[in-house]
C-alpha cells in the first residue's frame, strides 16, 4: 500500500508520469482495508490477541495518512517526503518485527520457550537498529540511490526468513489452527514478492523504468490487509487444517 | 550476486507460500458435500470433479450474484489454476511425473470452484424472485 510512494518510486516519476487514478485506488484500498482490520478486531473483541498486529495495521493507516498530507504539503520528489518515507519505513519495518514475534508465541504457546523468544526477538530488533545505522551513517552520500534499493531488498529478505523459519515450524508442530495458518502464508506472500521485486530492481537497473516496478510493491503491500482482513472475517478461530495436506496437497 | 541470490530463494519461498496459501483456502472447500442441486446443474458425478470442469463452473459462478466475502478466493485459486497450467505446459515433456501431481491439485481447484458455485445458488435461491430473475 504504502511502498508504491517511495523516492525510487518518485524517481519513477520524475520521467514526466504522474500519480494516476491506480495509484489512488491502491494507496484507498490499503488504507481502508488496514482500517477494517482494526475496526474488525474491536467489533469482535480480538484487539489485544493480535495487539501487535492490529498496531500495525493502525500505524500503516496512519503512516498512509502522513503520506498523503506530505505529499500535498511538500510535493513527491520533496526531501520532507524522502525522510518522512524513511523514517515511518524503519518504524513500521521494527513493527513489522514484532507482528512475528506474536505469531512466534502463538505457534510456539504451549512449550516453555516464550522466554527465549522474546530474548532473541530483543536482539534480532537490536541488531537490525544498530546494522542499519550503522550502514546508513556510512552510506549517507549514497542513501538516494542505490543503497535504499539495497536496504529495502535487505530487510524484507529478512522477514522472507523469519517467516519462512515460522512456517517450518508450524509444519513441524503440526500446527493446525487455520487462522494462525493462512496470517503467517498471506505475510509469506507478502515478504517474499516484496523482496523479489527489490531483487529485481537491484538485478536489473532498467525494470526500475517499467511498469511492473509501479504496480508490483503497491499490489503486495495491499495483498497484506486483504488477505488479513479475509482471514479475520472469514476463518474464525476455531476453524482447522491440516498442514500435511496444505503441503502436500489432496491425495 | 546477493541480490541474485536474494532473487532466487525469494522466488522460491514466494512459490511455496502462494501454492500453500491456495491449498489451504482448497482443503477447507474439500471437507464441503456438494448439494444435489449443483451436481444436477453441473452434471458433476462422484466424489472428484475433473479438473477440465474449472473453467466452466468458474463460468457458471460468474454468472451467479457475486457474493461478498468469496471473490479474493476465488481470484487467488484461479491464479493458482492458471500456474498450474503453466507447470503442467512446462514439464509435460520434461517431467512426465509432474503431470499426475498438476492434475491432481487442478481437481481441487475444480472442486472449489464447485463449492463456490453451490454457495452462490444457495445464497441466489435465498433472495426474493424478483432480485434473481435474469441472472441465469
Amino acid at each position: 500500500m504504502r511502498r508504491r510512494f517511495t523516492s525510487l518510486g518518485a524517481r519513477f516519476l520524475k520521467d514526466g508520469q504522474m500519480l494516476g487514478p491506480i495509484d489512488y485506488c491502491f494507496w484507498i484500498a490499503g488504507f481502508l482495508l488496514a482500517l477494517y482490520v482494526v475496526v474488525w478486531s474491536v467489533y469482535r473483541r480480538e484487539f489485544f490477541r493480535y495487539f501487535t498486529l492490529n498496531l500495525y495495521m493502525l500505524c500503516t493507516a496512519l503512516v498512509t495518512v502522513g503520506q498523503y498530507v506530505c505529499i500535498q504539503k511538500f510535493g513527491l520528489i520533496s526531501i520532507n517526503y524522502f525522510y518522512f518515507y524513511h523514517y515511518t519505513d524503519s518504524l513500521l519495518t521494527i513493527l513489522m518485527l514484532t507482528v512475528i514475534i506474536q505469531l512466534y508465541l502463538e505457534v510456539f504457546r504451549e512449550m516453555p520457550v516464550s522466554r527465549y523468544i522474546k530474548g532473541a526477538a530483543l536482539f534480532v530488533i537490536v541488531a537490525t537498529g544498530l546494522v542499519s545505522y550503522a550502514v546508513v551513517d556510512q552510506n549517507k552520500s549514497r542513501l538516494v540511490t542505490k543503497f535504499v534499493l539495497e536496504l529495502s531488498q535487505n530487510l524484507n529478505f529478512v522477514g522472507v526468513v523469519f517467516t519462512y523459519v515460522l512456517w517450518v515450524a508450524i509444519v513441524k508442530l503440526r500446527e493446525t489452527r487455520a487462522r494462525l495458518v493462512q496470517l503467517v502464508l498471506a505475510l509469506g506472500i507478502y515478504y517474499s514478492g516484496t523482496a523479489v521485486t527489490y531483487a529485481l530492481g537491484n538485478l536489473f537497473p532498467a525494470f526500475l523504468k517499467t511498469y511492473a516496478w509501479r504496480w508490483l510493491p503497491p499490489l503486495f503491500g495491499t495483498w497484506l490487509p486483504l488477505a488479513w482482513a479475509y482471514t479475520f472475517t472469514r476463518v474464525s478461530e476455531d476453524a482447522r487444517v491440516t498442514t500435511s495436506t496444505v503441503l502436500a496437497g489432496e491425495q | 550476486m546477493i541480490a541474485a541470490l536474494i532473487y532466487v530463494i525469494s522466488v522460491a519461498a514466494f512459490l511455496q507460500f502462494f501454492v500453500s496459501y491456495c491449498r489451504s483456502i482448497i482443503s477447507a472447500s474439500r471437507r464441503v458435500e456438494l448439494s444435489e442441486r449443483v451436481r444436477e446443474i453441473t452434471g458433476i458425478v462422484g466424489e472428484d470433479v475433473p479438473a477440465e470442469d474449472f473453467e466452466r463452473l468458474l463460468q457458471l459462478v460468474h454468472l451467479c450474484r457475486e457474493s461478498a466475502d468469496d471473490g479474493t478466493k476465488i481470484r487467488a485459486v484461479q491464479t493458482y489454476y492458471l500456474l498450474l497450467r503453466v507447470i503442467d505446459y512446462v514439464t509435460r515433456l520434461v517431467m512426465p511425473g509432474v503431470t499426475a501431481w498438476v492434475e491432481r491439485e487442478r481437481e481441487g481447484c475444480s472442486y472449489f470452484a464447485a463449492v463456490a458455485l453451490d454457495r452462490r445458488i444457495s445464497l441466489e435461491s435465498d433472495q426474493p424472485p424478483q432480485q434473481t430473475t435474469g441472472r441465469f
